[in-house]
């Protein structure tokens, strides 16, 4: 296991290694939700609560199923499966305890299943060989900063909106160039903390 | 050997214990019990919770129109929640205008059942039934429009002249889903134990279907009527009567109403098409003009290069403009294409036919 205080990986995790900016993960949801501010704070918010339980649960089948068992290299099968019944599960729960929740987070739920950056972040844990701590760190820190990101992304959008683009570049072209400027700003960040 | 044995188990248990827990909580969490659904504040139905308005329904042998079956794509299964609906969701805003969301209309197949539930649907809704019939005729009229008799058996169909039914087309080779696609009657509403539609070939799922794998002698399932399009017993001016391909259709059935009451009303009937090939019905239309001496069928062929062709050139707006006098006393019956209908409504209008007597079915 890596030497790295836990608080360590959650600051670098939202601002250094920001799974978007620069991993350039999560990309799909990122382009086509970040329209306006209030749905993607609710992209975010979900994928966040999807990020921290299912990388947590992750680490636990990972390092007390697959490592005994010698089965390491199923962990890209088994952590899609855990991943989408959890989704599946918290959709179950969401519509029935917490309904203005899930009335406002909507179609975004079932999305999250194949948004990149969740299987992304059990796979840097495996990868980085976290502790169960930094794992946890780690998967709320990934999940603040994808929801940082692509809240930052709907404001700019939203302002943009009201300007004229050229046809061509309108819609995903500017949101990909935009991405490209801001990760260069996240670069600034980079000499805080480091963790890749 | 053996780690291909752990191997397959040690997956087959994880993907177990997630079906058992998904399974479990479908049981818990997603079990809203029994639910009461009223209709119109008179019929009451005792129902399971947890499905969708629309699939409850039609368990219920209640039909609501419905043509991309339940995915929340067409938007026909409005129907009126007044109490216990829920939020509206977000699949369900892109279809739904503020008037109607004022309404409290909501779209069935997404609007799921979570508690006591209201809903208020039109009584005619109640005269939908299912029907499984059989192909008893098959006919190419066209290079691309099939007219096609299906039998009811002991079955009895009610409906008005212009109005629609839903067929089903199933799962067949290269199309794995079931769509319900819906096509106007062409038959006459005293042919109580079947129907004719036209069909014409687009590509599309339902087409495909019925183009290329009905045979005379399968069963299919249709369900209706439906539709407000229908010929109205307003007053007796003069009818303009405009469609194109299988548009003619409901004009058929109307035309058929006309004739087997004897409502010999002043009309005429606009008719657009490409080229000779494209007409078809023309004894069917010569019959009319004789058993009903006010009626007049003109086509319209925009793209017909022979001098044989003696009758109109162009557009059907163009035929309208030359053709219909003391526009202010008629009513006017178009079925076609919405660019179609939007162009022959313009030209209506230029012809001062009130607005509240143009009747149309845009598909």
């Amino acid at each position: 296991m890596i030497d790295v205080h836990p608080f360590v990986i959650f600051i670098a995790s939202i601002f250094t290694s920001n799974m978007i900016f620069s991993n350039f993960l999560g990309m799909c949801s990122f382009i086509a939700v970040s329209k306006e501010i209030p749905t993607a704070m609710g992209l975010g918010v979900a994928v966040t609560m999807v990020l921290s339980f299912t990388t947590v649960l992750n680490y636990i089948v990972y390092w007390n199923i697959l490592v005994p068992f010698g089965l390491e290299y199923l962990m890209y099968i088994v952590f899609i499966l855990v991943i989408a019944a959890f989704v599946q599960l918290l959709e179950m729960v969401m519509e029935r305890y917490l309904s203005t929740l899930y009335y406002a987070l909507g179609i975004f739920l079932p999305l999250i299943t194949v948004n990149c950056a969740i299987l992304g972040v059990s796979l840097f844990m495996v990868a980085r060989q976290y502790d169960f701590l930094q794992t946890f760190m780690f998967s709320v820190g990934s999940g603040i900063g994808w929801a940082l990101a692509i809240t930052a992304m709907a404001g700019i959008r939203s302002k943009l909106s009201e300007n004229s683009i050229p046809e061509g570049l309108r819609g995903a072209p500017t949101t990909l160039i935009i991405t490209g400027i801001m990760a260069l700003a996240f670069i600034g960040f980079s000499g805080m903390v480091q963790i890749q | 050997m053996s780690t291909i044995l752990t191997t397959t188990l040690i997956i087959s248990a994880i993907t177990s214990i997630l079906a058992a827990i998904l399974t479990a909580a479908d049981r818990t969490v997603g079990n809203y019990g029994e639910v009461k659904l009223t209709i119109n504040n008179e019929k009451t139905y005792n129902v399971e919770g947890g499905t969708t308005l629309l699939s409850t329904l039609r368990n219920e042998k209640v039909f609501i129109p419905s043509a991309c079956g339940g995915k929340g794509s067409c938007g026909y299964c409005k129907v009126e929640v007044t109490e216990g609906g829920g939020p509206v969701l977000a699949t369900e805003l892109p279809l739904l205008t503020k008037e109607e969301l004022v309404k409290n209309m909501r779209l069935s197949c997404q609007c799921k059942l979570k508690q006591d539930i209201k809903i208020e649907i039109p009584e005619e809704l109640f005269n939908v039934k299912e029907y499984a019939s059989t192909v008893v005729k098959m006919e190419k009229v066209t290079p691309t429009i099939k007219y096609l008799r299906f039998d009811l058996g002991e079955e009895e169909i009610n409906f008005r002249p212009g109005q629609y039914v839903q067929l089903k087309a199933p799962a067949y080779e290269g199309n794995d889903e079931e769509v319900y696609r819906a096509y106007s009657v062409a038959s006459s509403v005293n042919d109580k134990h079947a129907i004719e539609l036209l069909i014409g070939y687009t590509g599309g799922i339902a087409t495909t279907y019925v183009h290329q794998h009905l045979n005379v002698g399968d069963n299919v399932h249709i369900n209706g009527p439906y539709g407000d399009f229908y010929y109205h017993e307003d007053d007796n001016g003069p009818i303009i009567l405009a469609g194109a391909g299988t548009g003619m259709a409901p004009i058929l059935s109307i035309l058929k109403y006309m004739s087997d009451n004897g409502i010999n009303r002043e009309t005429i009937f606009f008719f657009g098409a490409k080229t000779m090939s494209d007409l078809f019905m023309l004894d069917q239309l010569k019959y009319f003009e004789e058993k009903l001496p006010g009626f007049k069928f003109i086509a319209t062929l925009s793209r017909e290069e022979s001098l044989d062709w003696n009758g109109d050139r162009g557009r059907v707006p163009d035929s309208i403009i030359k053709h219909v006098e003391n526009g202010e006393s008629c009513s006017a019956y178009l079925c076609g294409s919405p660019a179609m209908i939007d162009s022959i409504i313009k030209a209506l209008e230029e012809k001062k036919v009130p607005l509240h007597k143009i009747y149309y079915d845009k598909f």
